[in-house]
């Protein structure tokens, strides 16, 4: 394994350096710029993201694609996975920018470094979807978690929000320390924290006898704290709905897609690259464990979302069911059939895509309810079809999507999954999966029965503007169209880890 | 070319419709009819032009589609398919007519996800790619919830949410079914060779290839279990059934006919397509009683009697008149079941002509409830009584909508239900015999009914109820005629998917020699 050394790595990691930059730059806008209502930090903010995304594309095509490059002696590796992290993740970061310029519960006053923190956060995201060593990963996921309490606690006017933030810190401290404790352990049995290293080391401890088997499971469930608590997968899921209700809703947007995405990054680098030997895997038991934590996290998410009255909260929920899914493809790293293990990657890429476009859309329309309504309960959804037919369509269709009704991309999303699943002989896991899927019909159809089949008191249709539309299409879009076209599935078939 | 244009072409009329202004809505309802009867010409070309000599598949096309999945857009129609899209494609503009009136708030919406629906219905019939099959089943459950929901009665909601929950149940089951054929549909002597495929032809080749994957007896029965609840729920099959009723109550008179009149035949027409034609070693388990099989030999035909007895005896104990229809329709499916459930050609046909003439005779029952609703605003038998006096024409109609339902001798509902029998008297004698049960009920309630509603003296508060219009009778000659029609010269329609059956129950009748 060839290793680029600092100086040389610099320029593969402009992205992440741009992202820096920018972040220092709107703070210093922020306090040149007089007008407090003025967007332009945000705006600055956008175009920061927008040099990233160029530098992403520029540094990618140097690299040429199935290539790989190891920054930094060995710390993270940039490759066409990393890339479609990074692309994502840059794209939910700009979604979350729009969403706050609308959102009118954030404090004006502190807008300088609501941006600044959004683009530092997206850069500690870009290291989680990129690390390759067991130090740069811890750093990575702290860097995006002490970032998002923060975000978390925003609204400083409203105690659900300084509350969230305390349970989002109480878990995570909790979280990364045990996650910690995994990773030393890890490095004492492998001798080393690089990621490939560890893997070619493992089953060579193993097969000494120095370290069992139920030594490395236990260091893996350690890890799985902290990852666990990223993706909010049962049973570290308990933060999520209270932050989720507390953040302001563009940052619920961002946690429940961003971060979750982010997570999985890692989650799915971390056991590839680390333990991608299956032998270890399996002589580990490690299948059986995350099909258990991926079947709980969707009927808990999905159960706990049925009674939710808080359409914030019920999204909370919904999006801890989807991280179950997503859960699913990722039993299948313990796969012995490398092909079935690279269609379990492929199939949450694919989700991953899908499930951006659905659940921001959601929530953006979560948003413009909130700004017009004032309320983020089911009951200001009632009569939207008449008060704003366009909004409660988009609604609709992105619910639906949730669900996972054809001909909407969710249900797309769903069977790529889901067949990868079958592949891999987990009938039961599928069953679970699909029965959730039923289950959940019942919440997404309640917000859509207020909407359509339930009329307001108050009749006064609502009005938006043509950007508010504008961002609506970029989600509907998708959300009508990715299944149905072949170029979205070859897309997500190119990406593979190596 | 043909096919897809009469697939799509309801879709078009929704973006059309979508694109009108909401306050035109004389012009919506007539571009909504235009946009269904344009299918309706295009069935009938389809109906007339169809070689009836041959069993295969016609007017196929085939255009890829996923090309990671081998997923195509392919369909294609069989003497089975064709009828129903004709009927389909009948109960369309009808449905149109049937809602010109009674749809108060927001026809442009109605209209659109109507069209929408016979989009759905239309692909369902013809697909002939599994994945497509299932998109198109799909596609019906999202209009079907808000035709239901929004402009449904006062438990529309509950109703709504029961269906929708219902059949995605039931599909989700279907799917897992779906993934688990195409995962093992290139797999020969357990090697994995070639492409996997969604292809129905196809896979109903392999599933008859010694030593195919799909061809393995266990698998084919649990891959069975799974399309059959998902075809069950739709049909219904007791004891998935309880939406009906909550359905048919609640939803508004013309999508009360499309559900009894179609939807309910995408669970028979899936019977069929999938579970007999692809699944014969399935089918033979659920229908033969052998040492292996035992009482599962049984239960597919007992499911058909159990729907019949037990839908005719509900449908008795009813007192609402659209309650009354839907447990009849629980009932009269009973006999498809039980005639698909016999195999052999007699039994089979039998199925066939039931579907299509239950189709055509509960889009009657259901439409005529609708007009005496729209007049009196109730629907309680009790409270009506000497209405023939009042409304003759109506009650001409309405007597011969029963008549036909309760299967008397020369008119159509009698041919498909003695066939059904007959079919089923070979296999399975005591059921069969049983089943009879059902028409002596179905004639006591219907003539019930009849005598409460019509006869007697007439009901002062409704000495001024008014006959029945001409749009209201113009929805029901077409179907009115069709009853007569192939009461008396059935051969009509038989001949349409003769071949097909005789194709489909040689393969049947052989996989049940088989096993013997």
């Amino acid at each position: 394994m060839d290793y680029l050394e600092n100086i040389e790595s610099l320029a593969y990691f402009s992205p992440e350096i741009l992202l820096v930059v920018f972040a220092a730059a709107v703070i210093i806008l922020d306090l040149v710029v007089k007008n407090r209502e003025s967007e332009k930090v945000a705006y600055l903010a956008l175009v920061g993201l927008g040099c990233s995304l160029v530098a992403i594309i520029i540094t990618h095509s140097a690299l040429g694609t199935n290539e790989s490059k190891n920054l930094f002696w060995g710390m993270i590796r940039l490759d066409g996975f990393a890339v479609f992290f990074k692309v994502l993740l840059l794209l939910a970061t700009a979604a979350t920018i729009l969403f706050s310029i609308r959102s009118e519960e954030l404090d004006v006053r502190l807008k300088g470094e609501y941006y600044a923190l959004l683009l530092a956060v997206t850069f500690g995201m870009f290291l989680m979807a990129s690390a390759t060593n067991l130090l740069m990963i811890f750093i990575a996921l702290e860097t995006v978690s002490l970032t998002s309490y923060i975000l978390a606690g925003f609204l400083t006017h409203s105690p659900r929000s300084s509350e969230a933030a305390f349970k989002y810190i109480t878990y995570g401290a909790v979280a990364s320390g045990t996650m910690l404790f995994g990773l030393s352990l890890i490095f004492g049995m492998a001798g080393t924290g690089d990621l490939t290293t560890i893997g070619q080391q493992l089953p060579a401890v193993l097969a000494s006898g120095e370290v069992t088997a139920l030594g490395v499971l236990i260091a893996i469930t350690f890890i799985l704290a902290g990852i666990g608590y990223k993706i909010a997968s049962v049973p570290f899921h308990m933060w999520s709905p209270d932050v989720y209700e507390g953040a302001p809703i563009p940052i619920t947007a961002f946690l429940s897609v961003a971060s979750k995405a982010a997570g999985f990054a890692l989650f799915l680098r971390f056991f590839f690259s680390g333990f991608g030997n299956s032998e270890v895997m399996q002589s580990i038991d490690l299948g059986l464990l995350l099909a258990i934590i991926s079947a709980l996290t969707m009927t808990i998410g999905n159960l706990a979302a049925l009674p939710q009255q808080n359409v914030k909260r019920l999204l909370a929920y919904s999006s801890i069911a989807h991280g179950g899914y997503l859960l699913m493809g990722a039993v299948l790293l313990t796969n012995g059939d490398a092909a079935i293990v690279n269609k379990g990657i492929g199939a949450i890429l694919f989700y991953l895509v899908i499930y951006f476009f659905m659940n921001l859309g959601a929530f953006y329309v979560v948003v413009l309810i909130a700004n017009e309504a004032g309320t983020e309960m089911v009951e200001g959804y009632r009569g939207l079809s008449s008060r704003a037919p366009l909004v409660a369509g988009a609604m609709a269709v992105f619910l639906f999507a949730l669900t996972g009704i054809p001909p909407l991309a969710g249900f797309f999303g769903k069977w790529v999954l889901f067949t990868a699943v079958i592949e891999g002989n987990l009938y039961w896991l599928a069953f679970v999966g699909l029965l959730n899927s039923v289950v959940s019909l019942y919440y997404y159809a309640r917000i859509v029965k207020a909407m359509y089949l339930e009329s307001a008191e108050d009749t006064d249709s609502f009005s938006f503007s043509k950007g508010t539309f504008a961002l609506l299409t970029v989600f509907v879009v998708p959300t009508l169209l990715i299944g149905l076209l072949n170029i979205f599935y070859s897309l997500s078939e190119k990406i593979t880890l190596q | 070319m043909l096919l897809s244009l009469m697939i799509f072409v309801p879709l078009l009329g929704m973006i059309v419709v979508l694109l009108l202004p909401r306050e035109s809505e004389e012009l919506i309802k007539r571009v909504t009819l235009l946009f269904t009867l344009i299918p309706l010409l295009l069935a009938v070309v389809l109906f007339i032009s169809y070689d009836r000599s041959t069993a295969g598949t016609q007017y196929f096309v085939s255009v890829p589609w996923i090309e990671t999945f081998n997923i195509n857009y392919h369909i294609g129609i069989d003497g089975l398919s064709v009828t129903l899209i004709l009927l389909t494609a009948l109960l369309g503009p009808i449905c149109v007519l049937a809602s010109w009136r009674n749809i108060e708030k927001g026809i442009k919406a109605y209209m659109a996800l109507f069209l929408l629906l016979e989009t759905g219905m239309l692909g369902f019939f013809a697909a002939l790619d599994l994945f497509l099959f299932f998109v198109f089943f799909e596609l019906t459950l999202l209009p079907m919830y808000f035709l239901i929901g929004v402009w449904g009665g006062p438990r529309r909601e509950y109703a709504a949410i029961k269906f929708f929950l219902y059949t995605l149940f039931g599909s989700v089951l279907m799917l897992v079914a779906i993934i688990a054929v195409y995962l093992n549909s290139n797999v020969i002597n357990g090697i994995a060779a070639g492409a996997r495929t969604f292809d129905i032809p196809t896979l109903i080749e392999r599933a008859a290839t010694e030593g195919h994957a799909l061809a393995d007896r266990t698998f084919q029965i649990w891959v069975f279990l799974g399309f059959f609840i998902g075809f069950a729920v739709k049909v219904p099959i007791f004891p998935f059934h309880t939406w009906l009723p909550d359905a048919h109550v609640e939803a508004p008179t013309a999508i009360s006919v499309i559900l009894a009149g179609v939807l309910l035949k995408m669970g028979t027409y899936g019977l069929v397509r999938i579970n007999m034609d692809m699944l014969p070693e399935g089918m033979a388990f659920f229908t033969k009683v052998t040492e292996e099989t035992g009482l599962w030999g049984y239960s597919l035909a007992l499911l058909g009697f159990i729907n019949i007895v037990y839908g005719s005896f509900c449908a008795l104990a009813q007192t609402d008149f659209k309650k009354l229809v839907a447990y009849s329709s629980i009932g009269h499916m009973g006999f498809v079941i039980l005639g698909l459930a016999a195999g052999n050609e007699v039994g089979v046909t039998g199925a066939i002509l039931q579907m299509f003439n239950h189709g055509v005779i509960s889009a009657m029952l259901f439409l005529l409830v609708g007009v005496l609703y729209d007049r009196a605003h109730h629907r309680e038998i009790n409270g009506f009584g000497g209405l023939g006096n009042r409304m003759p024409i109506y009650t001409g109609i309405t007597t011969l909508a029963f008549m036909a339902s309760l299967g008397l001798p020369g008119l159509s509902g009698f041919i498909g239900e003695a066939f059904s029998l007959l079919g089923a008297y070979e296999r399975f004698p005591t059921l069969a015999i049983l089943s009879t049960i059902g028409i002596v009920v179905g004639a006591a309630y219907f003539l019930w009914t009849l005598q409460r509603v019509f006869l007697g003296t007439l009901n002062p508060k409704y000495e001024a109820l008014p006959e029945i219009n001409k749009r209201e009778i113009l929805t029901l000659v077409p179907l009115g005629i069709l009853t007569i029609v192939l009461g008396i010269w059935p051969h009509f329609a038989i001949e349409m998917f003769s071949e097909s059956v005789v194709e489909l129950t040689t393969k049947i009748m052989g996989t049940l020699q088989a096993n013997l």
